[in-house]
């Protein structure tokens, strides 16, 4: 089984997607993740799924409840580099990622947990 | 085929033959369509004859050119196959003068030939007209949904026209491969141009704020008239937390400010004026 690599930048973890996730391997990355959170003390996490050009309710799904488990141990998730395919096919399926902050691409996202951060230290 | 088909046949294609000069100029009098055209279809015939009736992708195709030719020119499709028609009149005269049994008799065959092929016309002149619908109406999408930039940073979708389904998912596609492209974090639907919104309008307009939101982009509709609203409001359509502004101006100020741009007139030149005592 693929494991999603977890990668560390300050107190933000960063998450590359790059693979077609099967069910096994993203509820291993969701406990993966809870785990590096807790481990480094992570402010931020950033979901990067520049490379997704398929999701399914499952992976919607799992974007959710990444987001809202990092809220319990005081991260902030935010989801980059979606491409209009995948955002059109997850509004056709209902999902509207509540909770879930989006960026365009992984700068923007730094920037924007930069500017959260900021303006509730 | 009987036997006596067969002769009746061979013998209006002898008439067609011996006779062409005459036909055809007789044909180019009733059919008023250039001499040249009228003769390569004519030989055309004369050879898909030879070859028995069933070889006509020849004859069909200079037709299909004919056909095409006059409707550009502002013929309608009944002058065309009135041309073709004519045929028939120009031949019959010829069989008139044979008067054998056999020519009739062919003739009545060659006659539901040429209405055939006359009614090939018809068709293809539809076909052709059909096409040209289609592509207008495809460049009429391409056209209607142009995204511009305001700002950098901000972009605008003008809309103009009904909104069906197709082109609203045409924008949405334009707008979205737009905010990859420019890296833009504002979009501005302008819906100035929408004659009338209804349920499945709104669905759409929704559905392309919550995909540019899910892309990492804040979306305003802006533009929103007052019979608009009123029908929005009597619908019952919720736009829940999506930002709308009366105009596209409005949509400008509030992207300009969000981005943390701001937009100040420059002081006005102060008058002074003096009185002197005289």
């Amino acid at each position: 089984m693929d494991r999603v690599p977890i990668l560390k930048l300050g107190d933000i973890l960063i998450i590359s997607i790059q693979i077609d996730l099967d069910d096994q391997s993203v509820l291993a990355l969701q406990e993966d993740l809870a785990d590096a959170v807790v481990t480094h003390g992570a402010r931020g996490v950033i979901i990067d799924i520049t490379a997704v050009e398929i999701v399914d309710s499952f992976i919607g799904r799992m974007l959710s409840t990444i987001a809202a488990t990092s809220r319990l141990l005081d991260a902030q998730t935010v989801v980059v580099g979606m491409r209009p395919a995948v955002a059109i096919t997850l509004v056709e399926l209902g999902l509207s990622l509540g909770g879930v902050r989006t960026a365009l691409n992984l700068e923007k996202g730094i920037a924007l947990l930069d500017h959260v951060r900021g303006a509730t230290p | 085929m009987t036997v006596d088909a067969d002769v009746a046949r061979r013998r209006i294609e002898e008439l067609l033959r011996e006779n062409e000069a005459q036909i055809l100029h007789r044909w180019t009098l009733i059919a008023k369509a250039s001499g040249e055209e009228l003769t390569e279809i004519y030989r055309a015939l004369l050879s898909s004859l030879e070859h028995g009736s069933s070889d006509l992708a020849d004859l069909r195709g200079l037709l299909a050119e004919l056909s095409r030719a006059r409707a550009r020119q502002g013929f309608t499709p009944a002058d065309t196959s009135r041309a073709v028609f004519g045929l028939k009149e120009a031949l019959y005269e010829v069989v008139e003068g044979d008067g054998g049994p056999d020519a009739m008799r062919g003739f009545i065959w060659f006659s539901r030939l040429i209405d055939d092929l006359g009614l090939f016309t018809f068709e293809s002149y539809t076909t052709a007209r059909e096409r040209i619908i289609l592509d207008q109406a495809e460049q009429l999408l391409e056209l209607s949904t142009p995204v511009v930039k305001l700002w950098e940073g901000i972009v605008a979708v003008p809309l103009v026209g009904t909104l069906d389904s197709a082109r609203t998912q045409v924008v949405m596609e334009k707008l979205l491969q737009t905010l990859v492209d420019t890296g833009a974090e504002h979009a501005v639907i302008d819906i100035t141009g929408v004659p009338a919104v209804d349920t499945q309008v709104a669905q759409h307009l929704l559905k392309a704020v919550v995909a540019a939101r899910l892309m990492g982009a804040e979306c305003v509709i802006s533009g929103i008239r007052p019979q608009i609203a009123h029908t929005i409001v009597t619908l019952g359509i919720e736009f829940g937390d999506i930002v709308t502004k009366a105009s596209l101006a409005d949509a400008l100020a509030y992207a300009l400010r969000r981005s943390g741009i701001e937009v100040i007139a420059p002081r006005a030149t102060r008058i002074a004026v003096r009185t002197e005592n005289v």
